[in-house]
């Protein structure tokens, strides 16, 4: 039930405890429960809007940035991988696998904000010894949610 | 000039078109329409089957079958079968590739039904049992089932409507629209009173797939004594989300399908070459997808009949199909001023019982075939629209 529940609300956040209970066939109480465990387990860990920020008239911009990083004796990667969670223009950091070691998203408003940060800020980490930038140029789909409109339903040409 | 009154069928002319059509081109002409009108899976057909379409293509399979179809599709339908239901068809000569279930529900009843036979078709059902007997020369006897038996056929009904011109029963089951199953011991009950006689089945089992509950769906020729009155009629569109594959398929046993296979050799030929390879995939590897959908659609089932019954709709629980068929006598409307009212007043559009026989009045089909966000709109503004013809 836990399982269906988070699957449920990583699908829409802003599913009511009421239908989650109905879609489930368990009571509201039972959904209200188990999210506060899952919450207190850290399992779920927030919830937040799926924005389509070039929509809006601000600038907005984001890029990929490619990380290679000497890992410390004892620490390994997590020391610098903290350092660079800490800056509020990280949206994520990934431990990769392959030719790189951390994939980090950055955001801003402008490309020149973004070159910037990475010249100032990451590249200049002790530990990182290169840095790759790929500007996003164009979001079709982020969490699950398709930012370019999709297929129109082009049923109901019959009727069945 | 020519009459043309005079100059074509008159059966056919006889026919109403589908009335529905007409409202549905209104609703297609209105903008921010929420539709809760259409039969068809919203999911697109699994990726591995469209992919296997594709190489069938790349590889140049696009030559007739022979008429019965792919062998591989034919045994994988026994095996199917097999599975399911336990009732075993020879893929040799009991199983029959058709142009979706409804050119097997056509076929067979052609093969069945001469001129003044009658046909049992129980009612509110799917639109196409009744002109199909028409135009085979056959008389439609309907059963009216009742929203108190579930929308079963029950078995006095049935003998009351048996006379000695009897020669084929319609088991629309699970049901469009009412969304009724017939359980093991129902079709027990039925199968008892249809022993010694000469009657045939035709078990349109397109919605086989999708039932909920726990509540498992009965082949009826897997119940004792059945299986040589009976077709069994299924197809791929509604379980694989291939509506537009056109795939479907009869099994009988083979007296009767070397008649039905005659009609389908002159009239189709074989089925469409493409879908059916794509549906061995379905049938070979295509059970967790399958699996998937149904709890969708299971979750997006108990959404709208809680809500209906929320807001003053008396829904029963359908336990097959996908579609909730909530009765709407409470606004003292008829079926039809209901959904034309809703239509016009609120932008929704959901079909009137009526369009699957009269005994349809009183309750109108909405289909769960669409995402839980639409659902929840489409109520809340059907909870509006009650709201508003109380004042």
């Amino acid at each position: 039930m836990k399982y269906k529940i988070l699957k449920l609300l990583a699908r829409n956040a802003r599913y009511t405890s009421e239908e989650i209970a109905t879609m489930l066939d368990i009571t509201p109480a039972e959904v209200d429960g188990t999210i506060k465990e899952l919450e207190a387990d850290g399992l779920l860990r927030g919830y937040k809007a799926v924005v389509d920020w070039e929509k809006l008239d601000n600038f907005y911009a984001s890029a990929i940035v490619e990380l290679n990083v000497v890992p410390k004796a004892g620490l390994g990667f997590e020391e610098v991988a903290k350092k660079i969670m800490g800056y509020r223009e990280v949206e994520s950091v990934y431990l990769m696998s392959g030719s790189y070691d951390l994939n980090v998203v950055v955001k801003g408003k402008t490309l020149q904000d973004i070159a910037w940060f990475v010249a100032k800020e990451l590249a200049t980490i002790d530990s990182v010894t290169s840095t790759t930038t790929h500007f996003v140029m164009r979001r079709y789909k982020e969490l699950d949610v398709e930012l370019v409109s999709g297929d129109e339903d082009d049923r109901g040409q019959l009727f069945v | 000039m020519i009459d043309y009154s005079k100059a074509l069928n008159r059966t056919v002319m006889d026919i109403k078109p589908s009335g529905i059509r007409k409202f549905f081109d209104i609703a297609a002409t209105m903008e921010d329409v929420i539709s809760l009108g259409i039969g068809e899976p919203d999911f697109q057909t699994p990726w591995q089957i469209r992919k296997a379409g594709i190489n069938a293509l790349e590889r140049g399979k696009t030559k007739y079958t022979s008429n019965k179809g792919l062998a591989p599709l034919l045994n994988e339908i026994s095996d199917y079968l097999d599975r399911k239901t336990g009732v075993k068809y020879s893929p040799e000569n009991e199983i029959l590739v058709t142009v979706g279930g409804s050119e097997a529900i056509d076929a067979a009843i052609r093969a069945i039904v001469s001129p003044g036979d009658e046909v049992i078709i129980p009612q509110p059902s799917y639109v196409c049992y009744e002109p199909i007997t028409r135009l085979a020369g056959g008389v439609p006897v309907i059963i009216s089932t009742k929203a108190e038996n579930d929308f079963k056929i029950t078995p006095e009904e049935l003998k009351a409507a048996i006379s000695d011109k009897t020669r084929v029963l319609i088991l629309p089951y699970p049901c469009n629209p009412t969304g009724a199953i017939m359980e093991k011991e129902d079709i027990e009950k039925l199968a008892y009173i249809l022993n010694d006689t000469n009657i045939l089945v035709i078990s349109d089992e397109i919605y086989s797939e999708l039932t909920f509950s726990g509540r498992s769906h009965c082949s009826p020729a897997s119940v004792d004594g059945m299986r040589e009155r009976t077709v069994t009629v299924n197809g791929f569109s509604k379980a694989f989300s291939m509506t537009g594959w056109r795939l479907g398929y009869a099994c009988a046993p083979k007296e009767i399908m070397k008649e039905i296979i005659k009609i389908h050799q002159f009239a189709i030929m074989c089925a469409p070459t493409t879908s059916q390879y794509a549906a061995v995939e379905a049938l070979k590897s295509c059970e967790d997808e399958v699996k998937e959908m149904l709890e969708e659609y299971n979750m997006r089932r108990r959404l709208m009949v809680a809500g209906f019954n929320r807001i003053g709709l008396t829904c029963r629980e359908p336990k097959g199909a996908f579609y909730a068929f909530p009765s709407i006598r409470s606004t003292g409307m008829t079926s039809d001023e209901f959904c034309e009212k809703l239509l016009f007043s609120k932008k929704v559009a959901v079909v009137p019982g009526t369009a699957f026989g009269e005994s349809g009045e009183g309750f109108v089909r909405a289909s769960y075939c669409y995402s839980t966000e639409h659902i929840t709109e489409a109520l809340h503004r059907i909870e509006e629209f009650l709201k508003e013809i109380k004042q």
